[in-house]
């Protein structure tokens, strides 16, 4: 059994490589520093928040692009509204491919934007999967009687 | 006419965005000024919360309430009544055209933020919208700007005028010191 300072030791560790491989940006820090006594489960929240509206986005996304006749316009404003939710949270990864495949769509080249689909899920997945570790730590973390280390 | 020292009532935002994610965020951030916030989720919907009758697409003479609310903050890219829609309808109405209106965007397009400014929008925030966009917003609801549709009092603070002390880390250009972002300009010294 883990102690309370080695899943800290962890939970910086862990935190920071997602910083450093780029899954998160300063957003998602700005996200925790919102959080206090009177918002306790904020990052929690509105990350679950980001998680519903995505895997809706990513059905919208797959039927549109499944059009006989594709509504480009249609497409573009799903991938708007996940490129700003992503960068609401911190999800620079998700977020950058969003940039890209709206170029695809303003381009309605289809083969793009299918790429971009796979790939935006992709992206999406592996946050996702980072990020229900990292809340999983943190609950380990306050089970054991410890606190969250603050990162700056 | 007098300046009232205590304030009883918290000051009242108003905050239209599409996007649950972002409504939870602005309203987050805007608490943590101690504003009272109410969220709504289209600029159809914030004309209604604001007393407009929907008089031919809101295009109302004047409105019989008075709102409270000392500020609104909206979204630029929303469906149905676009952010920029919703400033222009604010601004065309005599009751509600003294509210500071500021504008959030995800994209940051020059041509976008002046046209918003120059129909009077006093600021704009490229999301995402973080603490120190949100501590700007402090001179435009200082307690000395509420005003009412009667209320002829020619003080002329909604330009933005620095007349609040030490409220800001901007320079004199109104650039703020933050910024690896591109953070947009915001012209809270409009001419």
């Amino acid at each position: 059994m883990a102690s309370v300072s080695q899943l800290q030791r962890q939970f910086v560790e862990y935190t920071t490589s997602l910083y450093n491989e780029g899954y998160l940006d300063d957003q998602f820090t700005q996200l925790q520093k919102l959080q206090d006594e009177s918002n306790p489960d904020f990052v929690v929240e509105v990350v679950s928040l980001f998680f519903e509206d995505s895997e809706k986005l990513l059905n919208n996304l797959a039927t549109a692009l499944q059009q006989k006749i594709v509504d480009y316009k249609q497409v573009d404003s799903h991938v708007h509204q996940f490129k700003g939710s992503s960068s609401s949270i911190g999800a620079q990864r998700v977020t950058n491919v969003c940039v890209h495949f709206r170029n695809y769509c303003e381009e309605k080249n289809l083969d793009g934007c299918l790429r971009c689909l796979q790939q935006v899920k992709h992206e999406y997945i592996l946050v996702r999967n980072k990020l229900e570790a990292l809340f999983r730590l943190e609950q380990q973390i306050l089970q054991a009687g410890g606190s969250i280390p603050m990162m700056e | 006419m007098g300046v009232i020292a205590i304030q009883e009532t918290p000051l009242h935002v108003l905050a239209v965005d599409d996007s649950n994610i972002d409504r939870k965020l602005i309203e987050r951030l805007l608490k943590t000024y101690s504003y009272h916030v109410t969220a709504v989720d289209s600029g159809s919907k914030a004309l209604e919360f604001l007393g407009l009758q929907d008089v031919e697409n809101f295009q109302s003479f004047s409105s019989n309430q008075e709102t409270d609310v000392n500020l609104i903050i909206t979204d630029y890219c929303m469906p149905g009544m676009t952010g920029f829609e919703l400033l222009r309808k604010i601004k065309e109405s005599k009751s509600l055209k003294d509210i500071p209106v500021v504008i959030m965007s995800s994209d940051n397009i020059p041509a976008r933020i002046s046209r918003c400014l120059e129909e009077g929008a006093q600021e704009f925030f490229l999301k995402p919208v973080r603490l120190s966009d949100v501590d700007k917003l402090r001179p435009y609801l200082s307690k000395n700007e509420r005003k009412t549709t009667n209320d002829d009092d020619d003080d002329d603070n909604d330009d933005g005028d620095d007349d609040v002390e030490g409220w800001s880390d901007e320079d004199e250009q109104g650039r703020s010191d933050e910024d690896e972002r591109g953070q947009a300009v915001s012209m809270d010294q409009s001419s």
